[in-house]
């Protein structure tokens, strides 16, 4: 087979996007994907270095070089095989992760250029393989066990397809009526269609994997129980952390101000952005986003797309410290989403109706670094002034629900409300029974979740075949 | 899927439907509330248990035809299934210790305070139930609550049926009389609470109201339905429905209720063309 012959463009191939000004107006994809071309070309630019430092980057431990290459001859069918033997959901990962602290992060091309797009190869080879492959999935012999997966987010979603690939019978219980947790909730239609979702769900399924949507565990069945009179060896807690927070200053109960979980929910899960919706959402003319996150990108950029004139992110450090991936801090800039960095919002003000009218906000500065080892805002004295707003977004992050930590007898969690486990297994205080994702860790990335249902899957395996002496 | 066991109209704007869900009937208590979606399309209507059957696994719901949403659930008969129905949710009702309780409901929301005195009743209280309808033909449920108070009494709004008047002026009478409540148990219209609150609080009569704010989740996701509380922010639908009355501020309840009225007002009035449309 001839070598290969390197692409050493110093910059990634441009990824083909909906102009910004028609975008920020509509709900389809903002990014496009690679053709077959770009895909071919860009996988040219990987060096195949022999220690491959993306794979290190990679929470679930993809062969980054080995699928790049198969893209480099293209083999896409091949490359898919790859992604998949790591990754329950590739679509996903390849448009959500932040890549730039992870493999791209890491990538040699990366010191002198930009890193190979490996995010964006990882989604054009899932695509391609959603449309071009339709061979079913033939579910693996059964093993004979049974193991619950609580919430059907990108956490217990991974659990369930790596234990049901070794042969385990998986049920996940679902809150919700649909399957998916915050890939069909909370990030929108424009980042990440729905449809693609669903069809990883799919997937699952034809894995053999059962899907229970509408079963609330901790209210309509224990983990007790489940681990009872239902037969499950082992039980994975993915319950997420969905429990928004608010600020606590004045006018937060006023009409017009949402929890980023709420106004996100209406937009993407129940449809409120399409004409015949029947769940309704707020028409706003002004509209303040407070946070810095994905999350707050993500509402701003709904709000937006709703109509709204003006949209205002709201955050008390600086631009270079939004916790926000890189790539979409920048769309929204484009999409003219206003940046207003240093700033806090300390009360929100009533119109005659109990609705928004304005929030008035404190300048801030940075001095010296936190805990965190981020620099803490300090408020500058007498900088107080009026923002005009009519609708005022919450995404100061989430906490885990304390459903099931309420009803499930010694189970341990933190003060924060996070349950604890026994390294990265993700064991908690109860045996059989793992957690992991943002019920863990608070709200983290999809990515990571990911990676904490890989890892519970493995000690889940090895847990019940030590009890059942087939280790 | 969720089947219609059984429909029946308990009015001309009430309807009560039971509903086969097994798993909740066996769990659910007086209090609690579950979410359904009649269609794949259709809004999470959030509406609090008004009885169960444990044995036949049945959920009764009642609910008032006020919104496009209900007119759309309204549109399903006995044999058809609700697309969504999730439960129990919320915490129950606290009855544990009580021994004489008022029981005050008016109109749609006496469907929920039902369970409750029933459930006072089999835990051996004695039970006095007030409820209150705007006129005759609007009156549900009255046999069921003889059945399970040891008094009741029933208002209307125009007199057309039982004593005329509103439920505080028979409440106030009760405790004036020295009937020596545990505790009020209100639930209907905020405007009802607000006034059963006012009343009580004047003779320190401890009461409990059974909150019914906007809310799209039901599990603590979006804090829609969050209430002050004794100044402190709650989510009625992990820590209620039910609340110290003393403590709510219903006027703030009662701002967060209008929040959607122009869009459900124009939703209400789509329906209606729809079912026009249909009856054609």
């Amino acid at each position: 087979m001839p070598a290969i012959q390197r692409n050493m463009d110093p910059k990634k191939c441009p990824m083909p996007s909906q102009d910004p000004n028609v975008r920020n107006k509509n709900f389809k994809e903002v990014a496009l994907g690679y053709t077959a071309d770009m895909a071919v070309n860009e996988a040219k630019r990987c060096l195949q270095c022999k220690n491959h430092p993306c794979r290190t980057g990679c929470p679930v431990d993809i062969d980054i070089p080995g699928f790049i290459a198969k893209v480099a001859e293209g083999d896409f069918e091949a490359a898919y095989q790859i992604l998949s033997a790591s990754s329950a959901l590739p679509a996903v990962c390849g448009r959500v992760c932040p890549q730039e602290n992870q493999c791209e992060g890491k990538c040699i091309r990366g010191i002198k250029g930009e890193p190979v797009g490996i995010g964006r190869l990882e989604r054009f080879v899932a695509d391609w393989h959603r449309e071009n492959v339709h061979t079913p999935v033939t579910p693996p012999a059964p093993n004979g066990h049974k193991v619950a997966v609580i919430g059907a987010g990108p956490s217990g979603l991974t659990a369930a397809g790596d234990l049901a690939k070794m042969g385990y019978k998986v049920t996940v219980f679902e809150a919700l009526h649909v399957a998916g947790g915050v890939l069909m909730y909370g990030i929108p239609e424009f980042r990440l269609p729905k449809d693609i979702v669903q069809n990883e769900i799919d997937g699952l399924r034809a894995l053999g994997v059962d899907i229970e949507t509408n079963m609330v565990i901790g209210k309509v069945l224990t983990i007790d129980e489940l681990m009872g009179e239902y037969g499950f060896e082992a039980v994975y807690i993915a319950s997420g952390a969905g429990l928004p927070r608010f600020m606590g200053i004045p006018g937060e109960s006023l009409k017009g101000v949402y929890s980023a979980n709420e106004y996100l929910t209406r937009v993407n899960l129940m449809k409120a952005y399409l004409p015949d919706s029947r769940t309704p959402i707020k028409k706003s003319r002004k509209v303040a986003v407070v946070g810095g996150g994905n999350v707050a990108m993500d509402a701003a950029r709904c709000a937006k797309r709703l109509g709204a004139e003006t949209v205002y992110i709201v955050y008390r450090r600086g631009m270079a410290e939004l916790p926000a991936r890189k790539e979409e801090v920048e769309h929204a800039e484009e999409e003219g989403i206003i940046f207003k960095t240093l700033t806090n919002p300390v009360e929100v003000l009533s119109d005659d109706n109990g609705c928004v009218r304005g929030m008035i906000c404190v300048e801030m500065e940075l001095g010296e670094p936190d805990a965190s080892g981020r620099r803490r805002p300090i408020v500058k004295q007498g900088s107080e002034f009026e923002l005009d707003v009519d609708t005022m977004i919450m995404a100061l992050g989430t906490s885990p629900n304390p459903l099931i930590r309420h009803t499930t007898p010694g189970l341990d969690a933190d003060k924060h409300g996070c349950i604890i486990t026994d390294g990265p297994d993700g064991l908690t205080s109860r045996p059989f029974v793992y957690a992991g994702g943002d019920a863990v860790t608070g709200a983290a990335t999809v990515i990571l979740a990911m990676g904490a249902g890989k890892e519970a899957a493995k000690a889940i395996d090895k847990a019940i075949k030590a009890k059942a002496g087939e280790a | 899927m969720f089947k219609i066991a059984k429909k029946r109209s308990l009015n001309p704007t009430v309807t009560e439907m039971s509903i086969e869900a097994p798993l909740i009937a066996k769990k659910a208590k007086a209090g609690q509330f579950i979410i359904l979606r009649a269609k794949d399309d259709s809004e999470r209507i959030p509406l609090t248990i008004a009885g169960t059957d444990p044995v036949a696994g049945t959920v009764d719901i009642i609910f008032q035809l006020v919104g496009a949403g209900t007119m759309q659930l309204n549109t399903l008969n006995e044999g058809e299934c609700l697309h969504d129905f999730v439960g129990p949710l919320g915490k129950a009702t606290e009855i544990d210790g009580l021994k004489n309780v008022c029981v005050v409901g008016g109109g749609v929301g006496c469907a929920i305070a039902l369970p409750v005195a029933r459930a006072l009743h089999a835990a051996g209280a004695k039970v006095t139930g007030i409820v209150g309808f705007r006129n005759k033909d609007l009156v549900i449920l009255e046999d069921e609550f003889r059945a399970c108070c040891d008094e009741l009494i029933l208002v209307t709004d125009d007199g057309s049926y039982g004593q005329k008047g509103v439920v505080t002026a028979p409440l106030e009478q009760c405790i004036q009389n020295g009937a020596n409540f545990d505790e009020v148990i209100a639930i209907g219209p905020l405007i009802m609470m607000k006034f059963v609150v006012a009343t009580t609080k004047k003779y320190n009569v401890k009461t409990v109201v059974s909150m019914n704010p906007i809310m799209v989740d039901g599990t603590g996701m979006c804090g829609g339905c969050r209430l002050t509380v004794g100044g402190k922010t709650v989510f009625a639908c992990v820590d209620g429905p039910d609340f110290d009355g003393f403590e709510v501020d219903f006027d703030e309840a009662m701002q967060r209720g209008t929040m959607y009225r122009d869009f459900e007002a124009h939703a209400r009035e789509e329906q209606c063309n729809l079912l026009n449309q249909e009856v054609k």
